[in-house]
C-alpha cells in the first residue's frame, strides 16, 4: 500500500516562495496528474516527492512513512524524466537492471526482471543496444521499463511525453495508461498538456503560481471549473469567456446584447460584474448540433472563420465584441460573413465573478 | 586547374608545412643515432651516413664510451614526480571541476576566474619565491618539493577541463541514479565518472606531459640525482667548453618516447560524444 500525502508543503528558493503550502492526498493505485502552466510549481512538487528537492516546510509521507529527511533511494519510488535520463554508457539491458544491481540482487534475478520489463514494453529486440541507438519512443519505453523493474511504491512521471512527436505522444499515452492498469501502482504524473491530464488521470490537480487551484476527476474539472483559470486551461478549445453585468435577472454583455442567467447559479446581487462562460461543445449552429433537452438561447451571429477538422468544424464568431468559438457537427462548407443561428445550451453555461474569477455555480 | 592538380598542390603544401613542424623532432631523433662529429660537420650532412645505437649505449653506461650521467635515476625521478603529481592533480582537479559544474556556492565565479588567472603567471616568475620557501622547509632537492609545485601548476587546468566535461553530463542522470538506489557517491562513480572519463583522461595526459616536460622550475628546485628530472638532466651534457649533442639527442629521444607511448595508449579513451543519446537527441 502506498498512499502519498502532502501536508502544507512549501518550497522556497532563497527568499522566493515557489510552492505555497500544498495539501494533497493521493490514494493507493491512484493516477494523479499535476497540471498547470510552466512555472506553476508542479515539477518542483514532484521533485519534492522524489526527494530531489528539499522541502522547506510541511510534510510528505509515502505509505505510513514521513519521507522529508529520506534520500531518494530510501523512498522506494521510480521516476521517468522528461529527457529520459537513460545511462548512455550502458545497454538497454544494463539500464533496466541497474537499480537491482545497485541493490545487490543476484544476476539471475536481475536478468529475469529486465526480461520481464522488456516483455511488458516490447523491448526484447533492443536489449543489447545503447540508448544512442534507439528512437525517441524506444528510449521512452526503456525509461518506463527502468521504472517498473523495481516494483516501486510510487511512479513519478515528469512530463515524460513532451519530447515526442504528436503521433508518438498519443501512442505512448495509451501505453502509460495500460501500464498503470497492468502494474497497478500509485502514479504522480506532471504535465502542462491538459489533454494528457484529461486522458490519463483518475484525478487532476490543477496548479497555478505554486497553489492548487482545483482537484477533481477529469469530468469534474471540465464541467465544474472553480474559476476562470481552470475554465480556460482545461478543455480544447478553451472555454469562451464574455464579460458582462447583472441587470434585471439577465447578463448585460459589455459589448452589447444580453444572455439569461444560466440555471443552477446562485444569483449574484444586481449590478455585479460577471463573466459568462460556455464551451464550444455547447454552442452549435442549429441543425448541426446535438438535440438539446434543456433550455437554450438562440443567437444569430456572423461567422468570422471556419476551421474544418473532418468530423466537425470549429466556428469562430464574435459575441458582444469578443471572439468566441463554436462547434459544428456534420459540417458543411461555410463562407466567412455567413450568418448562422447558434443554440447555446444554458444549463451547461457558467457564470464567474469578474473580480475574483471564482465560479458562481 | 584540374581536380588532380589541385590535390597535388594541396599535398605539396601539406608536406612543406609538416616538414617545418616535424623537422626539429626528426633532427633530434636522427642526431640520437649519429656520432657527434657527424652532427657538427659543416656544411651539414643531411643524409646520415653512420647510424648506430652507440649514443644510447654510452648514456646507459654500456660499451666503451661511458658518459657519467645517471640517466636511470633521472628517468625514475621523472616518472615518480610526473605520475604522482598527475594523480594528485587529477583527483583534486576532478573534485573541483565537479563542484564547479554541479553546485552553486558564493564566490563561485570569482574562484573560477582566479584559478584561470593563476595560469597567466609564468612559472619561472615563481621560481625565486618558491626557492626561498622550499629552502626554509627543506623541500629543495626533494621529489616531494617538485611534486607539490607540479600539482599546483596542474590543478587549475584540470579543474577547467573536467568542469566542462561534467557540465555536459546531464544532471538528470545523477538524479536518476539516485532514484535507482545509488548514494550520491555511487551515482558519481557509476554514472557521471564513466561519462566524463574522456575528459578526465585528457586532463591526465595534459597534466602528465606538463610535469614530464617541465624544465624551468625543476632546474631551480633540484640539485642531485635525488630529484633531478630528465629535462634538467639534459644540461649534464653541457660541459664548460663542449656540448655532447649526440648524447643529448639520445636522451631527448628517451624523454619523448614515454610521452608518445602514453598519448597513444590513452588516445583511444578520448572518444568524445559518449554522453550523447542518454538524453533526448
Amino acid at each position: 500500500m502506498a498512499e502519498v500525502s502532502l501536508r502544507n508543503v512549501v518550497k522556497r528558493y532563497g527568499g522566493h516562495k515557489v510552492v505555497h503550502g500544498i495539501d494533497l492526498d493521493i490514494a493507493h493505485n491512484e493516477f494523479v496528474v499535476l497540471v498547470g502552466p510552466s512555472g506553476c510549481g508542479k515539477s518542483t512538487t514532484l521533485r519534492m516527492i522524489a526527494g530531489l528537492e528539499e522541502i522547506s516546510e510541511g510534510e510528505i509521507s509515502i505509505g505510513d512513512r514521513v519521507v522529508n529527511r529520506l534520500a531518494p533511494r530510501q523512498r522506494n519510488i521510480s521516476m521517468v524524466f522528461q529527457n529520459y535520463a537513460l545511462y548512455p554508457h550502458m545497454t538497454v539491458r544494463e539500464n533496466l537492471g541497474f537499480s537491482l544491481k545497485i541493490a545487490g540482487k543476484p544476476p539471475a534475478e536481475i536478468e529475469a526482471a529486465a526480461d520481464e520489463a522488456a516483455r511488458i514494453l516490447g523491448l526484447q529486440p533492443y536489449m543489447d543496444r545503447t540508448p544512442g541507438e534507439l528512437s525517441g519512443g524506444q528510449r521512452q519505453r526503456v525509461a518506463m521499463g527502468r521504472a517498473i523493474v523495481r516494483h516501486p511504491d510510487v511512479f513519478l512521471f515528469d512530463e515524460p511525453l513532451s519530447n515526442l512527436d504528436a503521433k508518438l505522444r498519443t501512442q505512448m499515452r495509451v501505453e502509460i495508461k495500460k501500464l498503470h492498469r497492468q502494474v497497478g501502482t500509485t502514479v504522480v504524473y506532471v504535465t502542462h498538456d491538459q489533454v494528457e491530464a484529461m486522458t490519463l488521470a483518475d484525478r487532476i490537480v490543477i496548479m497555478k503560481d505554486g497553489h492548487i487551484v482545483q482537484t477533481g476527476t477529469p469530468l469534474e474539472v471540465f464541467e465544474r471549473p472553480v474559476n476562470t483559470f481552470v475554465a480556460s486551461f482545461i478543455g480544447s478549445p478553451p472555454m469562451n469567456l464574455v464579460k458582462g453585468e447583472l441587470r434585471g435577472g439577465v447578463v448585460e454583455l459589455a459589448g452589447g446584447g444580453q444572455l439569461p442567467v444560466p440555471p443552477g447559479i446562485q444569483t449574484p446581487p444586481e449590478g455585479a460584474r460577471v463573466i459568462f462562460g460556455f464551451r464550444a461543445d455547447n454552442f452549435m449552429p442549429v441543425g448541426h448540433g446535438l438535440a438539446e433537452t434543456g433550455p437554450v438561447a438562440l443567437l444569430e451571429l456572423p461567422v468570422t472563420l471556419a476551421e474544418p477538422l473532418g468530423a466537425e468544424s470549429l466556428i469562430l464568431t464574435e459575441l458582444a465584441g469578443v471572439e468566441v468559438q463554436g462547434k459544428m457537427l456534420n459540417p458543411r462548407p461555410i463562407q466567412p460573413g455567413e450568418v448562422l443561428s447558434f443554440q447555446l445550451s444554458l444549463d451547461r453555461c457558467h457564470l464567474f465573478d469578474a473580480d475574483t474569477g471564482k465560479s458562481l455555480r | 586547374m584540374s581536380r588532380r592538380q589541385k590535390d597535388i598542390l594541396i599535398w605539396i603544401g601539406t608536406f612543406l608545412v609538416m616538414l617545418v613542424i616535424c623537422m626539429p623532432g626528426l633532427w633530434v631523433v636522427l642526431s640520437a643515432f649519429r656520432p657527434n662529429g657527424e652532427i657538427l660537420t659543416k656544411p651539414a650532412v643531411w643524409i646520415p651516413r653512420d647510424l648506430s645505437w652507440d649514443n644510447f649505449r654510452a648514456i646507459f653506461g654500456f660499451g666503451d664510451a661511458v658518459v657519467a650521467i645517471p640517466v636511470g635515476s633521472y628517468f625514475l625521478n621523472s616518472l615518480i614526480i610526473s605520475v604522482t603529481s598527475t594523480v594528485v592533480a587529477v583527483v583534486i582537479g576532478m573534485s573541483g571541476g565537479y563542484a564547479f559544474a554541479r553546485y552553486r556556492f558564493p564566490g563561485k565565479g570569482a574562484a573560477f576566474l582566479w584559478l584561470m588567472l593563476s595560469r597567466c603567471v609564468p612559472g619561472i616568475a615563481l621560481s625565486l619565491p618558491l626557492f626561498i620557501m622550499w629552502s626554509w622547509t627543506g623541500l629543495i632537492d626533494t621529489k616531494l618539493g617538485v611534486i607539490i609545485v607540479y600539482t599546483a601548476i596542474n590543478v587549475p587546468f584540470t579543474v577547467w577541463l573536467t568542469e566542462g566535461f561534467f557540465r555536459q553530463v546531464p544532471r538528470d542522470l545523477s538524479e536518476a541514479a539516485q532514484i535507482d538506489g545509488c548514494t550520491p557517491w555511487q551515482a558519481f562513480w557509476k554514472v557521471e565518472f564513466p561519462l566524463a572519463k574522456s575528459g578526465i583522461a585528457s586532463a591526465a595526459i595534459f597534466a602528465f606531459l606538463t610535469s614530464w616536460n617541465e624544465y624551468a622550475l625543476a632546474s631551480q628546485l633540484t640539485r642531485s640525482t635525488d630529484s633531478k628530472t630528465l629535462p634538467v638532466g639534459l644540461m649534464d651534457f653541457t660541459a664548460q667548453f663542449t656540448i655532447d649533442w649526440a648524447g643529448m639527442s639520445a636522451m631527448a629521444v628517451i624523454i619523448i618516447i614515454p610521452a608518445l607511448v602514453l598519448t597513444f595508449l590513452v588516445q583511444k579513451h578520448l572518444i568524445a560524444g559518449l554522453t550523447f543519446g542518454g538524453v533526448k537527441g
